[in-house]
């Protein structure tokens, strides 16, 4: 346990000192949000305002895009000699990736916060009640450690830390084919299966009704469901990885 | 930890997929000594190492480390050991001191000893005005220091060196020789591997030379290089009848031979006297002998007398003269 917060010091420590890569993950939602809302949004129908229909939809993006640096931290310590003195330090993987992930999901806090003050800024006004907002936050935090995870896994799975910045790109653009920018409805039909079925859209329609309050349906279920499922199944991966890089 | 012996390996083997990287080695190494595991690229010295810091297991054999056994108390072998690798293991984001810090919470010091063990540390190992540096701005030699003094956070009884050398250059490899030079006789044992002779020579009390996952000669130094002779006067001949007769005059004594190139090498202690003397004994009328060199004994030499084949590496001449 001492162990895991010594490395989730390490990788805190390490974020704060990559300034380009933080300050990409803390501007680039923010930037893209600003993009969406007053370049497209004019033309995209939602039936609400524009910037209220796409916050959930920039904060899954930010978590996304957040959470896959992890990949590269990871792989970027297996590919160095740091690993082999931590195991001989009977540092075991669980606490060096551990340690990579609670960086991962304090990196996405932030960025969400920020998301979150110049949505206001711009007129983002959510409805939601108290419970709501914890209800959002749970949801929100469940898919940032599950998808950091699964990044350290990537990470794992990766020959160099270049390979594993290309799962970042992956994640960026997984939110696209969802209703997290437009109503799916709008997008051609042979999409509609995958946009509808992908773990991204669950979660947006999960918050969106949250923060709304507008009704949710099953979609807390299924979003907790792919949320979960990722989780365990990456840890599970990661864990399995580890050993067989190490052997 | 009552073992007489540091390390202790028998029959150590390992394969990955078909290539068999150890074919049972046996190994032993006494408490508080310095030991060198000399050998080419691919003998097979990181796998061992790797072995007996538990980072992987062997397929066949045993091996116990610091009086454990390195299977099943492997724990309490990572607790006695330490280990550092090829690749400089440390932070280059984090500055000299975070990173010796963190290894000594890692190594379960309380904040204020690691803090205490840090600064001690770094003043040993000439850093404490790069302390405050992140590494990325250390030269490859103060990152080898660091990565050394990393090793040592924890007073290890055993301190694992996988080629503490390789890449540095001259005043890097002179900085580690110092390191590795005040271990020895304080209490640790080093095991070290290397792929340099001179290395092993100046470090180790006992130097096993491994050649194809398998131990082909033990002992110290100077039995070693008494397989080989320290060291080689190479006479190169001036005709081919002349290389017939002090061929056929040295015999068995010649050591190395080549027809084609007209020269034959014979041991020598390197003394100028000896020299004259065998100069005078292979060629009286001096005509014979061109040129000579007194070649200095490397692994290459080790490898040919031990295996019958050379290590693959360049020869290193010295002092050519006239005749």
């Amino acid at each position: 346990m001492s162990d895991s917060l010594t490395m989730v010091g390490r990788s805190l420590r390490l974020t704060m000192r990559t300034p380009d890569a933080l300050l990409t993950s803390l501007l680039l939602p923010v930037m893209l949000m600003l993009l969406f809302v007053y370049l497209f949004g004019g033309a995209i129908q939602t039936g609400t305002r524009y910037v209220t229909y796409v916050v959930p939809g920039v904060l899954l993006l930010c978590a996304g895009f957040g959470a896959s640096l992890t990949a590269v931290s990871v792989s970027h310590d297996m590919t160095g000699g740091i690993v082999d003195r931590f195991r001989s330090l009977d540092v075991g993987g669980a606490a060096v990736l551990a340690g990579h992930v609670a960086a991962s999901v304090a990196r996405n806090l932030a960025s969400t916060v920020l998301v979150f003050g110049v949505a206001f800024l711009i007129g983002f006004r959510p409805s939601a009640q108290p419970l709501d907002w914890l209800a959002a936050g749970g949801v929100l935090l469940v898919f940032m450690l599950a998808i950091s995870w699964l990044s350290a896994a990537i990470g794992l799975l990766a020959r160099s830390p270049e390979a594993a910045g290309g799962f970042t790109f992956f994640m960026a653009f997984l939110p696209y084919p969802s209703s997290a920018f437009v109503p799916i409805e709008t997008m051609p039909t042979w999409l509609h299966g995958f946009a509808e079925n992908q773990p991204v859209t669950p979660v947006i329609e999960t918050l969106r009704g949250l923060l709304l309050g507008t009704p949710v349906g099953t979609s807390p279920w299924q979003a907790l469901a792919w949320c979960l499922g990722i989780l365990v199944a990456s840890v599970a991966l990661a864990g399995v990885l580890f050993r067989r890089r190490t052997a | 930890m009552t073992h007489e012996l540091a390390v202790e390996a028998t029959g150590l083997e390992k394969s990955y997929g078909a290539v068999k990287v150890l074919a049972g080695i046996d190994l032993r190494v006494e408490r508080g000594s310095v030991f060198a595991l000399l050998g080419p690229n691919g003998a097979g010295k990181t796998t061992t190492v790797r072995i007996l810091s538990t980072l992987i297991r062997a397929d066949a054999g045993h091996a116990r480390v610091a009086g454990f056994d390195v299977v099943r108390d492997r724990r309490r072998v990572r607790r006695s050991i330490s280990l550092t690798g090829q690749y400089a293991a440390v932070d280059e984001l984090q500055t000299g001191e975070e990173n010796l810090r963190m290894m000594g919470r890692l190594s379960r010091l309380p904040g204020s000893r690691a803090r205490r063990r840090a600064r001690e540390l770094l003043e040993r190992f000439d850093l404490a005005d790069a302390g405050g540096r992140r590494v990325a701005t250390y030269s490859g030699g103060m990152r080898r220091r660091l990565d050394l003094a990393a090793s040592l956070v924890a007073n290890p009884a055993v301190i694992f060196l996988d080629e503490p050398t390789t890449g540095l250059d001259p005043r890097g490899r002179q900085a580690v020789w110092q390191v590795v030079g005040a271990l020895a006789g304080s209490g640790v044992t080093v095991f070290l591997t290397t792929q340099y002779l001179e290395e092993a020579d100046r470090l180790a009390d006992r130097i096993a030379v491994l050649d194809g996952g398998r131990v082909v000669a033990d002992g110290t130094s100077a039995q070693l290089k008494q397989k080989v002779a320290e060291q080689r006067l190479d006479l190169e001949l001036a005709d081919a009848s002349a290389f017939q007769d002090i061929a056929g005059l040295l015999g068995g004594r010649a050591v190395q031979r080549d027809s084609g190139r007209l020269t034959i090498g014979v041991p020598t202690d390197g003394s100028a006297a000896h020299v004259r003397a065998l100069l005078d004994e292979v060629d009286p009328g001096r005509r014979a002998v061109r040129r000579f060199a007194v070649h200095t004994a490397t692994l290459d030499d080790v490898f040919l007398a031990l295996t019958g084949r050379t290590a693959g590496r360049p020869e290193k001449e010295k002092e050519t003269a006239n005749v």
